[in-house]
């Protein structure tokens, strides 16, 4: 075992430990919220996806790990549907999903936020998180044109909500700055608000604790497990740091080269070799 | 106070009120830039063709009347009524917003995440296109446009502004026209209103949230297409108020559509993503020639109007080239 997962394994342990020793108990994990089956994404003659088939559980954290290039991203845009995959089916709360757009997507629950935060810089903490809950505001063009027809209630009803999330993402000294002058990891956090805001079925996030220090990490790690802890939220997240997700995940999918070569619990992947081998490199004669 | 300062301040007075009209035309500009990063070349030619069918539709004109006439054999130009300037003005905007969802349909659905020059391209073929199109449609005769709004000098203005000058002095008063004036206060209600929508509405917000980044629209559930539809019918609104302000000034006529060359200086001025930098660029643009014109133009022979506008703007481009507020350009090396 590498010290990296040996390390990785003592602090899950110290987790679980903290866990009972708080009496919460251990999370309540459904039925089967998303499958993918089968999976081929191809982007002219190379081949970022081969054939991956994996499902995510309802209220679970599932990971996607790899080295660089295995294709995580990749398979997060299939999710969230920026990309359409050549082959494969995508199941989703219980239906097959055909090909949608982007914000259809959205429509049907599933959030996410990106490695490289997509945040709208010009617009206030406040105004971000909003347009979070675009998919959840009801009144039509005309109505809120004119501020009639409940437009009012409805405003009002969604900013109560967007405060909860701030106060709940401890971000209420910057509601009113422009996200662009905020720093890197409070910027990470208005994200995943702007993502928590749509009150999604599923989350996607991608690489939350990249570019991240050390206190910046375990703040997000924090927001992360109480989400998912207080509103059950299900999570689908990608890394790149073992140690944090072996911490975090419920269940982990291992991806290299655009094969899956793992999936299961953290424990379970930590001993495969194939993983192992991936992650430190052996070679192939 | 003396009469070279009343002066002055007449020439800055109606050099403000040009500027206006001139931010107006920006802001067609600059709206759709924002939303779609689309350099839209068609802006004027749609301010002719918005003054053109609202003249249209206020004299009762027949469209297609040459075509009608040349395929059946008939003789047919006008239906016979009249319609009041206002309802004239709702079936123009009608119409815009009709050609903004032909627009988005026809060409920028097809032209998405290509280079900016290739949607550029589109848009000239579109503004050709257009001034083609609304020749056909209207006729290519040049109308008077009659929206029932006051029109010439005030001599209000002219008697109060007499009493400023020092007793005995040869001094008539200020010239400011009223047309200038209303056309002005339209454009200022327009933009306020336009800024109230971007703030407080939710299509208002994701107007916003388009502008600054496609993808994390997308993934909060923004619609691109219905967002381009919304802007370019906006850009279709202010295309019309432009239209009809120069129509009513000066006729609409077909050389209207060369107002677009009066707004680039403003946006380099300006810069082509801010708002407030098109009203603030158009302003300084309409004082800057009308002052150069009254001051040095009779020292080097007059018409500095036509080029003046451009130097400044070169100016600009030299020490600010992201314009006076627009985004500044840092780029990692």
């Amino acid at each position: 075992m590498s010290i990296h997962a040996a390390e990785a394994a003592k602090d899950d342990a110290s987790y679980a430990a903290q866990e009972e020793a708080h009496g919460i108990e251990p999370r309540r994990v459904g039925d089967v919220v998303m499958e993918m089956k089968n999976i081929t994404l191809r982007f002219g003659g190379v081949t970022a996806i081969k054939d991956i088939s994996f499902d995510v559980r309802e209220h679970e954290i599932r990971a996607i790990i790899g080295p660089n290039g295995a294709g995580k991203s990749s398979m997060l845009n299939v999710i969230n549907g920026f990309y359409h995959p050549q082959e494969g089916e995508i199941w989703f709360r219980g239906e097959k999903r055909g090909p949608m757009r982007p914000h259809e997507i959205a429509h049907q629950g599933i959030a996410r936020t990106f490695q490289n935060i997509a945040l709208f810089k010009g617009m206030s903490t406040l105004d971000n998180i909003m347009t979070g809950r675009m998919t959840l505001m009801k009144s039509n063009f005309w109505q809120h044109t004119f501020w009639k027809g409940g437009a009012e209630r409805e405003e009002v009803e969604h900013r109560r909500r967007v405060e909860e999330i701030i106060d709940f993402l401890e971000i209420q000294a910057i509601r009113k700055t422009p996200v662009g002058r905020l720093p890197y990891g409070l910027q990470k956090r208005v994200e995943l608000g702007r993502a928590l805001a749509a009150e999604p079925k599923l989350l996607l996030l991608d690489e939350p604790m990249a570019g991240m220090n050390v206190e910046e990490k375990e703040d997000m790690c924090r927001f992360i497990l109480d989400v998912n802890d207080e509103f059950g939220t299900t999570i689908c997240l990608i890394e790149h740091d073992m140690g944090v997700v072996m911490d975090i995940a419920d269940r982990v999918v291992v991806l290299d080269y655009g094969r899956k070569i793992g999936d299961g619990t953290p424990d379970e992947v930590r001993s495969n070799q194939d993983v192992i081998d991936a992650y430190l490199g052996v070679s192939h004669d | 106070m003396g009469v070279g300062l009343l002066n002055t301040i007449e020439v800055i007075l109606n050099g403000l009120m040009t500027g206006v009209m001139y931010s107006l035309v920006a802001l067609g500009f600059v709206l759709i830039f924002k939303a779609s990063g689309i350099f839209n070349y068609a802006q004027g030619v749609m301010s002719l063709f918005a003054a053109l069918t609202l003249v249209g539709f206020q004299s009762g004109q027949i469209p297609f009347a040459e075509l009608i006439n040349a395929v059946f054999g008939t003789d047919v130009h006008h239906f016979g009524f009249t319609m009041p300037a206002i309802l004239a003005t709702l079936c123009a905007l009608a119409v815009m917003v009709l050609f903004a969802i032909i627009v988005e349909r026809l060409i920028l659905k097809h032209l998405v995440n290509q280079e900016p020059i290739i949607l550029f391209m589109a848009t000239i073929g579109l503004a050709y296109f257009l001034e083609g199109f609304g020749d056909m449609m209207w006729g290519s005769d040049i109308k008077t446009m009659d929206l029932g709004l006051p029109q010439g000098g005030s001599f209000w203005f002219e008697d109060v502004t007499k009493t400023w000058a020092a007793e005995g002095s040869d001094y008539w008063g200020m010239y400011v026209d009223v047309l200038d004036v209303i056309a002005a206060s339209v454009a200022i209600c327009l933009v306020i209103a336009l800024t109230l929508f971007s703030q407080y509405t939710k299509t208002g917000r994701a107007l916003r949230a388009v502008a600054d980044d496609h993808q994390a629209a997308l993934s909060v559930g923004i619609s691109l297409r219905y967002i381009w539809v919304v802007t370019w019918a906006i850009a279709g609104l202010v295309a019309l108020v432009a239209g009809s302000m120069w129509g009513a000034k000066s006729g609409v006529q077909f050389s209207l559509s060369l107002i677009a060359l009066k707004a680039l200086p403003v946006l380099m001025l300006g810069g082509f993503t801010s708002i407030p930098g098109a009203i603030v660029g158009g302003m300084m643009i309409g004082v800057g020639e009308k002052l150069f014109e009254f001051y040095v133009g009779p020292m080097v022979g007059g018409a500095t109007e036509n080029w003046f506008a451009y130097v400044l703007a070169l100016v600009f481009l030299v020490f600010r080239p992201q314009g006076l507020f627009g985004d500044k350009i840092i780029e990692r090396v």
